[in-house]
C-alpha cells in the first residue's frame, strides 16, 4: 500500500516523443511532434480530421514507422526500433477504432489468449487454463460488465460490448500504457458513461492515451489535454486551457 | 455438452468400423478404402492450417508427393536394385541421393522431415515478410509446377512422367499378397486416428485459438504480443509433415507415383475435400476426402468423361450454397432440432452456440 502510495507522488515520464516526423509520400503525417506523458495520466488527444492523432498511436505501437526521430517508452525503450509484438511485451496496448475482436473465439477465449503470458509458440502449445486466470478473467469481465457472456461467442455481443471486450483484451496484457482510438464512438450516451468510467479506472494505475472527437466526453474525463494540428503540436493543458488558447480556436472555427 | 459428447462417440464409432473393414470387404475395395484414408490423413493436415490457420495453399501435392516418392524409391532399391529407368538412361551407379533412402528408417523420416523442413523454410520467408492470403497461395501453385517440371525433366533420376513403379514387396513380404495389404490398410487407419488425435488436442488447446485469433484478425493478434509469422510456419510446416506420411500410406496401396497424381490438379482437389467437408473442423475434412474419392471412383467408373465437370460443379454449388461444407449443414439441422426440442428462439440458440472443434 505505501509503495503505491509513493509511486502515485513521484510521476515519472511514462513516453517522451521529440520532434517526431511520419512522412507518407510527401505528406508530413506527423510534423515534428513532442509529447510527454506522466504515469497514471488520463491523456486526451484532440484535433481536426487527418490532424495526425491516429498516426501518433500507430507509431507507438509499431504499426508505423516513424520517418525520423523517435519516441521513448520508460526512459529507454526506442518504440520506432521494435515490432509490433515486442512493443506488446514491452507493455504498450493498443485498442483500435473499429473493434477487432475474435468474432469466433468465445469472450473467455478472446481473454485466454489476450492474457499476460509467454507467448512463444511452445509455451501457448502446452498452456492450460489455471484457477487462477480464470479469476483474473472473472475478475476483467466483472470490470467491462460481460459477467453472464463469458461462454458466448464473440461476433454476436452488441457494438457496445464488443468495444468493451477489446479494452478488457488490452487490459488483460497488463500494460504500463494504454492507447485508445476513439472508443466511445458509435456508442448510446449510457455505454459512454460507462466507458468513461472504465477509463478512469484504467487510469488508476497505468497512462492512457486516448484520441477523441468528442467534447464533452473529453471535458468530463481528461486530466489532460494534447491538441494537434496538421501533423504539429498546437497546445496542451486542462480542458479548460486549451479551450481558451487562440490557436485552437483558430482552427476549430477554421479562422486562419 | 451432450452435443460434443455425442460427436466424440460418432467419432470413436467411425472408428471401429474402420478397423474391422478388412474382415466385411473385399480385397480390392479395401484397397480404395485405403487409398481414400491416406488422403483423408492428407485432407487433416490441410484442415488445420486452412480451416483454423486461414492459411490456403493449394501446393501440397508436392508434399504429399515427396513422401510418396521417398517411400517408392525405398520400396524398388529393396525389391530390385537400381530402378530400371536408371539403366535406359545410361546410368550405372546409384546416385546419393537414391542411395540414401535405402535404409527404411531414413526414408520414412525423410518423407515427413523433408517436407517440414522445406515447408517452414518457404513459410519462414513468405510469412515473415508478410507474404499472406492470396499472394501466398499463388506462390503455392508456382512451387507446384516447378517441382513437377523439375520432376519430369529429370527422367534419369525420377522416371519422369511415368514415375516410380514395379516394386512388389515390403520387408520380404509380398506387397500383392492380401495379408500385407490389410496390415498396410490397419496401419494406415491408426496413423489417421494419431493423426486426428494429434489435430484434435492442437486445435482445442491454446495454440489452437490463436490460430483462429490469426486467420480472423492476424494484425490483432500481433498486437495481442503473439508473432504471428511464427505460428503460420509451424502449422504450415506440420501440416506439410502430414501430406509427407499421407504420401507413403497411400503408395504403399497404390504401386505408383508420378508427377499427375501430385500436380497442379491433384493439388487443388485436396483443398476441395477440405470445402466439401467443412472447414474449421476435423470430421469435416475426413468425411470429404472420404466422400469426394468415393463418388469420384464410382462415377469415373461409370461416366468417365462427365467426372470432371461434375466435381467442377459440386465445388462451385459448395461454396455458394454451404459455405461450411458438409459439417456445416449438419450443424445447421442440429441446432435446428435442439432449438424444437427446448422450445427456444432458434436464432437465440445458434447465438449463444460455440462451435466445437471436431
Ligand atoms: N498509410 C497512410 N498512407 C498515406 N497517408 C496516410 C496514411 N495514414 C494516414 N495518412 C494521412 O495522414 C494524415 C493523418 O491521418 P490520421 O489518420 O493520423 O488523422 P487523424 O487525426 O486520426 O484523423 P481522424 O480524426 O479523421 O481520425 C491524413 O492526411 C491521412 O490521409
Ligand atoms: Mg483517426
Amino acid at each position: 500500500m505505501e509503495k503505491i502510495e509513493k509511486k502515485k507522488q513521484s510521476s515519472t515520464t511514462v513516453l517522451q516523443s521529440e520532434k517526431l516526423i511520419v512522412q507518407f509520400g510527401g505528406l508530413k503525417a506527423i510534423n515534428e511532434f513532442s509529447f510527454q506523458l506522466s504515469d497514471r495520466e488520463l491523456h486526451f488527444i484532440i484535433g481536426p480530421n487527418g490532424a495526425g492523432k491516429t498516426t501518433f498511436l500507430d507509431v507507438l505501437c509499431g504499426k508505423t514507422k516513424p520517418t525520423s526521430g523517435n519516441v521513448l517508452f520508460k526512459e529507454s525503450i526506442e518504440l520506432g526500433k521494435l515490432y509490433e509484438y515486442q512493443i506488446v511485451r514491452k507493455g504498450v496496448g493498443r485498442k483500435f477504432q473499429a473493434p477487432s475482436i475474435f468474432p469466433s473465439l468465445s469472450v473467455m477465449s478472446n481473454l485466454e489468449i489476450a492474457m499476460k503470458q509467454q507467448k512463444g509458440f511452445w509455451h501457448i502449445l502446452r498452456a492450460k487454463l489455471s484457477e487462477g486466470d480464470k479469476e483474473h478473467i472473472h475478475e476483467m469481465l466483472t470490470l467491462i460488465g460481460l459477467k453472464e457472456e463469458s461462454n458466448r461467442t464473440a461476433g454476436t455481443l452488441a457494438h457496445g460490448q464488443k468495444q468493451w471486450l477489446e479494452i478488457a483484451m488490452v487490459l488483460m496484457q497488463d500494460p504500463e500504457l494504454v492507447l485508445l482510438d476513439e472508443p466511445i464512438a458509435g456508442m448510446t450516451e449510457e455505454e459512454e458513461e460507462k466507458t468513461g468510467e472504465l477509463l478512469r479506472t484504467i487510469a488508476k494505475d497505468r497512462a492512457v492515451i486516448v484520441v477523441e472527437h468528442d467534447m464533452d466526453f473529453v471535458r468530463k474525463f481528461a486530466d489532460k489535454v494534447t491538441v494537434m494540428h496538421e501533423g504539429t503540436w498546437l497546445c496542451d493543458g486542462s480542458m479548460e486551457e486549451v479551450q481558451q488558447n487562440e490557436r485552437v480556436l483558430e482552427v476549430y472555427l477554421g479562422r486562419r | 455438452m451432450s452435443y460434443l459428447y455425442s460427436k466424440k462417440t460418432l467419432v470413436i464409432l467411425g472408428f471401429v468400423i474402420l478397423l474391422i473393414m478388412p474382415f466385411v470387404l473385399a480385397p480390392f475395395n479395401l484397397n480404395l478404402l485405403g487409398r481414400f484414408l491416406a488422403y483423408a490423413i492428407l485432407a487433416l493436415g490441410i484442415g488445420v492450417l486452412w480451416g483454423y490457420a486461414g492459411i490456403l495453399s493449394l501446393g501440397h501435392g508436392i508434399f504429399f508427393g515427396f513422401g510418396a516418392y521417398a517411400m517408392a524409391m525405398y520400396l524398388t532399391l529393396q525389391s530390385g536394385g537400381m530402378p530400371d529407368f536408371m539403366g535406359w538412361n545410361g546410368i550405372t551407379e546409384l546416385p546419393w541421393f537414391w542411395a540414401i533412402f535405402s535404409n527404411p528408417i531414413v526414408a520414412i523420416v525423410l518423407a515427413i522431415a523433408v517436407p517440414m523442413l522445406f515447408a517452414g523454410i518457404l513459410g519462414f520467408f513468405t510469412f515473415r515478410n508478410r507474404i499472406t492470403g492470396v499472394y501466398f497461395t499463388i506462390l503455392t501453385q508456382a512451387l507446384v509446377i516447378v517441382v513437377t517440371t523439375l520432376i519430369i525433366s529429370q527422367q534419369q533420376y525420377t522416371g519422369g512422367t511415368n514415375g516410380i513403379t514395379g516394386f512388389d514387396t515390403i520387408f520380404g513380404y509380398s506387397l500383392n499378397s492380401v495379408t500385407t495389404q490389410q496390415m498396410i490398410y490397419w496401419t494406415t487407419v491408426i496413423f489417421l486416428g494419431l493423426v486426428f488425435l494429434i489435430c484434435y488436442k492442437l486445435v482445442n488447446s491454446r495454440f489452437g485459438k490463436v490460430l483462429i485469433a490469426i486467420r480472423d484478425g492476424e494484425n490483432r493478434t500481433r498486437f495481442l504480443g503473439y508473432n504471428t509469422s511464427i505460428y503460420q510456419v509451424i502449422v504450415y510446416s506440420f501440416s506439410a509433415g502430414v501430406a509427407g506420411l499421407a504420401g507413403m500410406l497411400f503408395v504403399l496401396q497404390v504401386g505408383i507415383i508420378t508427377p499427375s497424381m501430385m500436380g497442379i490438379v491433384p493439388s487443388i482437389e485436396m483443398v476441395l475435400w477440405v470445402a466439401i467437408g467443412g472447414r474449421g473442423t476435423l470430421i469435416g475434412p475426413v468425411i470429404g476426402a472420404l466422400l469426394t474419392n468415393g463418388a469420384s471412383t464410382w462415377f469415373s467408373q461409370t461416366y468417365p468423361d462427365a467426372w470432371l465437370f461434375f466435381i467442377g460443379l459440386v465445388f462451385v454449388l459448395v461454396v455458394v450454397f454451404m459455405p461450411k461444407g458438409i459439417m456445416g449443414i449438419i450443424s445447421t439441422i442440429q441446432a435446428r432440432r435442439r432449438a424444437k426440442k427446448y422450445g427456444k428462439d432458434r436464432k437465440e440458440e445458434a447465438k449463444l452456440y460455440n462451435s466445437s472443434s471436431i
